[in-house]
């Protein structure tokens, strides 16, 4: 006896219409919520309260370095070791302190000159950041040449 | 005369494989970049650029993230508070590091302070958490580029 298939010669088809709105929701939720972050990095820096350990300068290069606010907390006046005035001019600290290190790296991080950092206390947190730029390295293409490895900050000048 | 069709009755289907490789692949992109830590970031946190800064080679050891906003709020974690009362959740960080055999001096604090927080606020915090034991800074900064 023949059995007639009851299924038509017709190929199986899959429904896509509900997983290709859940896909389309899915991208549509991470696109939205896609943020490029910026590539941050770090300044590393060894502090111990004074007095408590850390190395002491021992190459004789100590260096001072005042950064003075205006009223508005932008940078008025760069001045090292209390008698040079470099204004805002970064550039002109950055060959000093080339002048001053040879330009060679300390051996260690715990060795070379240590730069102490004294700021008015409104002085904005960027231009802190850029003085540390400043005496810690240049970079020369895709090179990072170390200059200053220990920086410290002095007392906080509390606005009276 | 008549002309025959010479296409099939049948409804013309879009071939969708292509389509649905390609937006597989796109959400895959998405979600493999998307970052979900809140912990390392805060949109109310500018970071100052700097062009000497440069990604970590290795993981800093046992990071504690301060996020500094223009205003002098501390953001550690969940918690806000500011730097005169910021001593006891870094006391709780520091009896965890006891519990791991560690030291305060061991770990390190990361400060992402906003760009235009004044700078002394930035020097309470350090001497705030140097008062306590803590040796190790990182100083965040955007990358800037040359």
């Amino acid at each position: 006896m023949k059995f007639e298939s009851k299924r038509g010669n017709e190929k199986a088809e899959l429904q896509l219409t509900s997983m290709i709105d859940v896909i389309f929701l899915l991208l549509i939720f991470f696109v939205m919520t896609f943020k490029i972050a910026a590539q941050e990095g770090d300044f590393s820096v060894k502090m111990p309260l004074q007095g408590s350990g850390g190395n002491p300068d021992t190459t004789n290069i100590p260096i001072k370095l005042r950064l003075r606010a205006n009223a508005d907390g932008e940078l008025a006046d760069i001045v090292v070791n209390e008698s040079l005035s470099y204004g805002n001019d970064w550039a002109k600290l950055r060959g000093y302190i080339l002048e001053l290190t040879g330009g060679n790296a300390p051996p260690t991080p715990e060795e070379g000159p240590e730069v102490e950092i004294d700021l008015d206390y409104n002085l904005r947190y960027e231009h802190v950041i850029r003085a540390v730029t400043a005496v810690t390295g240049q970079r020369q293409g895709d090179e990072i040449k170390r200059l200053v490895e220990r920086i410290k900050f002095a007392t906080p000048r509390k606005p009276q | 005369m008549k002309i025959r069709k010479s296409y099939d009755s049948k409804m013309a289907e879009g071939d969708l494989t292509a389509m649905i490789d390609m937006v597989f692949q796109l959400i895959i992109f998405f979600m493999v970049l998307i970052n979900f830590s809140q912990d390392d970031q805060n949109d109310k946190i500018k970071l100052p650029s700097s062009e000497l800064a440069k990604p970590p080679e290795a993981p800093l050891t046992f990071p504690i993230v301060l996020h500094l906003d223009s205003n002098a709020a501390i953001y550690m974690g969940t918690n806000v508070v500011t730097v005169d009362s910021i001593a006891p959740l870094l006391r709780t960080e520091i009896d965890l590091l006891k519990s791991r055999n560690q030291k305060a001096s061991d770990a390190n604090i990361v400060i992402r302070g906003h760009q235009g927080t004044p700078g002394g606020v930035v020097q309470d915090l350090i001497k705030k958490c140097q008062d306590l034991g803590f040796e190790k800074f990182a100083l965040r900064v955007r990358e800037e580029q040359p």
